[in-house]
């Protein structure tokens, strides 16, 4: 019987020649991953473990990006737990302040996690490796605790869902819009405890930060992993990024999926969901109407240099409404760095924009950009719960770079194509 | 082991923000974490709750981040077991890992209403609504996760493998 993506990556991982959805079996691991509000968690559950040091000094991924450049007394004391963990412990991939990024922008870019790998993280957003052709899942801190200690970790196969995506792409429409159309189809728990594989003529042509951003959001539909075949545009990111060997794995032909559901992309318009479930979806048009008063552009989903240069082009020669707090967040010091040499940071801040230095910040109502009570805010995050950015009654709604950046020029939810015709812009 | 309290009753897709706000994820000690637990659903819960109620909701509960806090807040402030129609993934791993009893059961998270005295019998999952006076059949753990819930979390259970 045929294998899917996922199925192939976790059969390899426990040294079998078959594994079905549904099986319960012990993976091999090739990366685990903290950032600093987990870390401390795991440090904790990891010390009573017994053991004296780590699994492999290589294969532990550290990063403080939540609250970190620390913003108060308490998130510095549990970014230092994890330094002087990392220190006793010898972790090669510790990232410190100045070399630290948003953690699911930076793994990839330093090419610590590649196709056909197996990597936990104690963070929901670890799915966004699938990418690569990875399998990547969210882990809490004590299973991570397991993780770091004996290179393993126990997994229930999932059920595959497949998605395949045709028809033509409309102008404005990216990897943000099609994840955001699907969770709004399907529901915040509509692939709950599956693999959602991405397929088709679109996916084919979609770049692989666009493919990061729809891996990331796999989470918001309760999926486990969310996955891409590694192909040339793949392979062309990871080239000169890989520092040892990988295995690229494809799906069967003939391979059992749960469902097989089919987009034709031509209908789908630029997407909004609007607070408090990333399922609340609505063509931008919907949001007309509603005014903001901050943008923020930037995070594990659409922090990579085309989100910011699509923003930027957007924003160039244009000012941001007077309303509207604009907020843009490199997602690592290697995207800020080629967004100056570009001529992005400079475009941002004559819009009136302001650029920060890496963080996971206002996302989650860290720091940076907080919410005050009956604030609005439209994001290139990934969650609009109530109380996500600040106040429990504020308002976060999702969208892409193109219409985040569209709605602080003119202060309310706008589609791109008000600003700038697509030809003009891409 | 038998479990038994009162009802606290939540709806659909509760997510960890609103289990635990990440605004209070600068700390990781389990009794800050209880003082705003299910804060902006309820900011007087956790002064109102007793130790070993239950709480009760509705499908996917649990969804959004991979805190651990947030297990971790529900434990101590002094619910006993959640019992929901359905459980986001993670959420269930780190409950299971961390020793927080959760049962999944739609017909009892849809009819137990809130205030409803309930009695659980974890290991023949049993729910009983004393104050309706109905009863709920839960399937059983895996036999791979009854291990690690038997060895009172997934350290202990990890902890013999690595000695054995």
């Amino acid at each position: 019987m045929g294998m899917t993506l996922v199925e192939k990556i976790l059969a390899a991982h426990c040294n079998r020649e078959q594994v079905k959805a549904g099986e319960l079996i012990n993976v091999q691991l090739d990366g685990t991953l903290a950032n600093d509000i987990t870390a401390p968690v795991a440090i904790r559950e990891f010390n009573k473990l017994g053991v004296e040091t780590v699994f492999d000094k290589n294969k532990v991924f550290l990063v403080p990006d939540h609250f970190a450049p620390n913003k108060d007394i308490m998130s510095a004391e549990q970014t230092k737990v994890m330094r002087e963990f990392a220190r006793k412990h010898e972790i090669v991939n510790y990232f410190e302040i100045g070399e630290m990024g948003v953690e699911h922008c930076l793994l990839p870019e330093k090419g610590l996690v590649l196709p056909g790998d197996v990597i936990i993280g104690a963070d929901s957003h670890t799915c966004t490796y699938g990418a690569l052709g990875a399998f990547a899942t969210g882990v809490g801190s004590t299973d991570l605790a397991c993780g770091m200690a004996t290179g393993e970790a126990w997994l229930k196969v999932p059920e595959t869902i497949k998605f395949v995506f045709k028809g033509t792409l409309q102008p404005y429409v990216t990897g943000k819009d099609l994840i955001l159309h699907t969770i709004g189809d399907i529901g915040v728990d509509g692939a709950r405890y599956c693999s959602m594989e991405f397929t088709g003529p679109v996916i084919e042509q979609l770049t692989i930060d666009q493919r990061f951003t729809m891996a990331n959001m796999a989470i918001e539909a309760g999926a486990k992993c969310g996955l891409f075949e590694a192909d040339e545009t793949t392979l062309a990111y990871v080239k000169d990024r890989a520092k040892r060997d990988f295995t690229v794995y494809k799906a069967d032909e003939d391979a059992v999926y749960a469902r097989v559901i089919e987009y034709d992309v031509t209908n789908i318009e630029p997407t909004v969901a609007f607070p408090h479930l990333p399922e609340n979806t609505h063509p931008v048009s919907d949001g007309k109407n509603i005014e903001i008063d901050q943008v923020v552009i930037g995070s594990c989903t659409n922090g990579r240099l085309e989100d910011l240069r699509i923003a930027a082009r957007l924003l160039e020669g244009q000012k941001v409404n007077k309303r509207v707090r604009t907020i843009v967040i490199p997602g690592t010091q290697q995207i800020y760095l080629d967004a100056m040499k570009e001529g992005l940071v400079e475009i941002f801040i004559n819009a009136g924009a302001i650029v920060s230095t890496p963080t996971c910040g206002p996302c989650l109502g860290g720091h940076m950009g907080i919410l005050a009570k009956g604030e609005r805010a439209v994001s290139t995050t990934n969650r609009n719960f109530v109380g996500r950015m600040g106040h429990p009654e504020s308002e976060v709604y999702l969208a892409s770079p193109a219409v985040a950046a569209a709605s602080a020029i003119k202060g309310r939810i706008t589609d791109p194509k008000e600003i700038k015709p697509y030809e003009e812009v891409m | 082991m038998k479990l038994s309290g009162k009802t606290w009753k939540f709806g659909h897709d509760v997510d960890t923000d609103l289990i635990i706000p990440a605004r209070y994820l600068n700390t990781s000690d389990p009794k800050e974490l209880a003082k705003y637990c299910m804060r902006d659903a309820d900011e007087t819960f956790a002064s109102k709750v007793t130790p070993g109620d239950v709480m009760i909701a509705g499908k996917n509960f649990g969804c959004g981040s991979s805190r651990e806090h947030a297990p971790i807040a529900i434990k101590e402030v002094g619910v006993t077991a959640v019992i929901a129609e359905s459980f986001a993934r993670i959420f269930y791993r780190n409950s299971i890992n961390i020793g927080l009893p959760i049962l999944e059961s739609p017909e009892a998270a849809k009819e137990i209403q809130e205030g409803d005295f309930v009695e659980i019998d974890l290991d023949n999952g049993v729910i009983y609504n004393k104050t309706q006076e109905k009863t709920y059949q839960v399937p059983p753990f895996p036999p791979f996760i009854q291990e690690i819930i038997n060895d009172g979390g997934l350290v202990n259970n990890v902890k013999k493998k690595v000695k054995g």
